[in-house]
């Protein structure tokens, strides 16, 4: 099953592949727009560090979806278990913030390595089921065992060190936005090579035709497993630092609809491009932000519309309208698709 | 017989009855995934609506639980030919990611429509005074409108068996299940079919939502609450595969009430865990299609 709409030239995707180092408007507009965020509307950094950690977690769903090819409904279980780590570690052993991720970045990617090997058997239907059922029995558990995740209250009441020693999380989340942003752009960066290193062109590879790779001698179960660990690890960072700067870590992280609202960000940002998962998780937890507060009910139906026109109208995401654009453009200047980049 | 016996006894009985609702839920989206290869992520929400039709039914016509049947019935199908004319038409043959987008939009517009009309409580549609009290089979007390529940599922599940396996129609629908291309070689309609065949398991899934409405109360989450329940039971069963679907609604039926009475607090972590054995044991489900 191929996931991805294979309607650009392969030139163009080639290009893509071949030029990581080449900037363009995207790269320097998103960072400009999140930095003058800070400055802009300074009374809305609470929701504003909750929406770069949902464009982390999204990321780490776009490596999975977008460029391994892994449906998955479960990623909040890495999510989930990345938060609890940290949570844990700051409540037993240290209250340092940058431990703190990269436990969370490990349990998640232990839980990884554990689940990887049973889950991609299988596709399709059956792989959503599978991330489905792993994601609610870790819910299930975390709920059962309070003496372990504290049960539906979840755990809270720890206390985080500042960042380096220098910068304390105050409650106006001046500190916590701008961690959130570096750890953000950190994993990008760590994405984008990823994706672009041999190892992201065999797990494409592997996304359009498995039994090709197989052929050329790529160990298909391998790569995925890697690939899916490595999200993974990247959705556990999210988890810790949304345990970090909201103090708080519940069983609803490891819901559905976590995993499920991530999902729709991306889709409706476009998958298997980094960048869509920008758009997407903005656009969305910045609209369920604002809409819930003024009526949940209203929120879901216009969000239901939009999604249905989404996919009617734009079936490669908020990204695909740019890419489109960009074309338009090139056209217009006479320059050619697959034009050698500057 | 001994308490321990007795008590086990009641809760299989309450988990086929159980069972059987999810069958009726889950028959008409095995179908869809099985012919049109369509993740229908709203199908939960056309036994929503089968139980609003049903509870509009009551409160303002007068009607009594078995009359507002058909009504559920009729009203949830012209819903369902109406949207599979319209929306569904745009995502055939699009990526399965697509199509989880749209149909979890639809499922959103679903829950959020049927909240500003009914309101948001929960409901239980209105047992007959013939069906309320209990039953006491060799020993085990058993509830009456359960016992009917399990009768009527039994004898829809015998229809549609007859239906599919005993007549022309059943032939070509198993036909384009197969192997739709062939079966279009063949000169079968399978869009009709499928058209056709996706109204009435939408009007089997509004059965499921008026008659079980007793366990699963009719609200305006419906959709979304037990989609997953019902979802694994189509993956568990098989896609496609109606016998898959009605083994695995029954198991599931039958280990999630077990697992509640066990394990109160883990609630449907047994449930859970029984499903990922059975699907990395048979990751095409119990009654895979060859």
């Amino acid at each position: 099953m191929t996931t991805i709409p294979s309607d650009r030239p392969i030139a163009a995707s080639l290009r893509g592949a071949f030029t990581a180092h080449r900037l363009n408007w995207m790269d320097v507009g998103i960072w400009v727009v999140a930095i003058g965020a800070y400055f802009v509307v300074p009374t809305y950094l609470s929701l504003g560090t909750t929406v770069l950690i949902m464009i982390l977690f999204t990321l780490s769903l776009d490596l999975a979806v977008g460029y391994g090819g892994i449906d998955t409904l479960g990623q909040g279980a890495f999510f989930g278990v990345g938060g609890y780590a940290s949570a844990y570690w700051a409540l037993n052993v240290t209250g340092e913030p940058i431990s703190g991720l990269v436990v969370g970045a490990v349990a998640a990617a232990i839980l990884g390595i554990i689940t990887g090997p049973i889950i991609l058997r299988a596709r399709g239907l059956t792989l959503i089921m599978l991330t489905l059922a792993i994601t609610s029995m870790l819910e299930e558990f975390a709920v059962t065992a309070k003496s372990i995740t504290g049960g539906d209250d979840g755990l809270t009441g720890y206390h985080i060190l500042p960042v380096l020693g220098l910068f304390r999380f105050d409650i106006y989340f001046r500190t916590a936005y701008f961690y959130a942003l570096i750890v953000l752009a950190i994993a990008f960066v760590i994405a984008r090579i990823v994706v672009n290193s041999p190892f992201g062109l065999t797990v494409r590879g592997i996304r359009e035709n498995p039994v090709r790779m197989r052929l050329l001698g790529v160990p298909i179960r391998t790569r995925l497993i890697g690939l899916y660990t490595l999200s993974g690890a990247m959705a556990g960072v999210a988890g810790a630092l949304s345990a970090q700067v909201t103090g708080l870590i519940g069983t609803d992280t490891l819901t559905f609809l976590v995993s499920g609202n991530a999902l729709i960000s991306l889709i409706l940002g476009g998958f298997g491009r980094l960048y869509g998962a920008f758009l997407g998780a903005a656009l969305f937890y910045i609209f369920s932000d604002r809409a819930a507060a003024i009526d949940p009910f209203h929120w879901l139906l216009g969000l239901g519309i939009l999604l249905i026109l989404a996919v009617r109208f734009m079936p490669n995401g908020l990204i695909g309208l740019t890419e489109q654009f960009q074309l338009f453009r090139d056209r217009r200047g006479g320059r050619g698709l697959d034009r050698s980049g500057p | 017989m001994s308490d321990i016996l007795q008590t086990w006894a009641a809760l299989t009985f309450n988990g086929i009855s159980f069972g059987m609702i999810l069958f009726l839920i889950s028959s008409g989206l095995t179908v869809t995934l099985g012919v049109m290869r369509l993740v229908n992520l709203a199908h939960c929400g056309f036994a929503m609506i089968g139980g609003y039709f049903a509870m509009a039914a009551v409160d303002y016509l007068g009607f009594g639980l078995l009359a507002s049947l058909p009504v559920a019935i009729v009203g949830t199908m012209i819903v369902a030919a109406v949207i599979e004319r319209t929306l569904f038409r745009w995502v055939y043959g699009v990526t399965e990611l697509s199509q989880i987008l749209m149909t979890i939009g639809l499922a959103f517009v679903m829950v959020a429509l049927c909240n500003i009309i009914f309101g948001p409580l929960l409901h239980a549609l209105p047992i007959p005074g013939w069906l309320t009290g209990n039953l006491d089979v060799a020993g085990v007390v058993v509830s009456t409108y359960r016992c009917f529940l399990i009768v009527v599922a039994g004898l829809i599940a015998i229809g549609i068996w007859y239906v599919v396996e005993g007549t022309d129609f059943g032939a070509r629908l198993r036909a384009s299940v197969d192997n739709p291309r062939m079966a279009r070689c063949a000169g079968i309609n399978v869009r009709r079919i499928f058209s056709f065949t996706f109204t009435v398991g939408c009007g089997l899934a509004a059965v499921g939502g008026v008659l079980g409405s007793q366990m699963l109360p009719i609200e305006p989450f419906y959709a979304l609450n037990y989609l997953i329940l019902v979802l694994i039971v189509v993956a568990t069963g098989g896609l496609g595969s109606l016998k898959g679907s009605f083994t695995a609604a029954l198991i599931i039926g039958v280990i999630d009430t077990w697992g509640r009475y066990i394990l109160p607090s883990g609630g449907g972590f047994v449930m859970y865990a029984i499903v990922l054995v059975v699907l990395l044991a048979r990751p095409q489900g119990l009654f895979a299609r060859a």
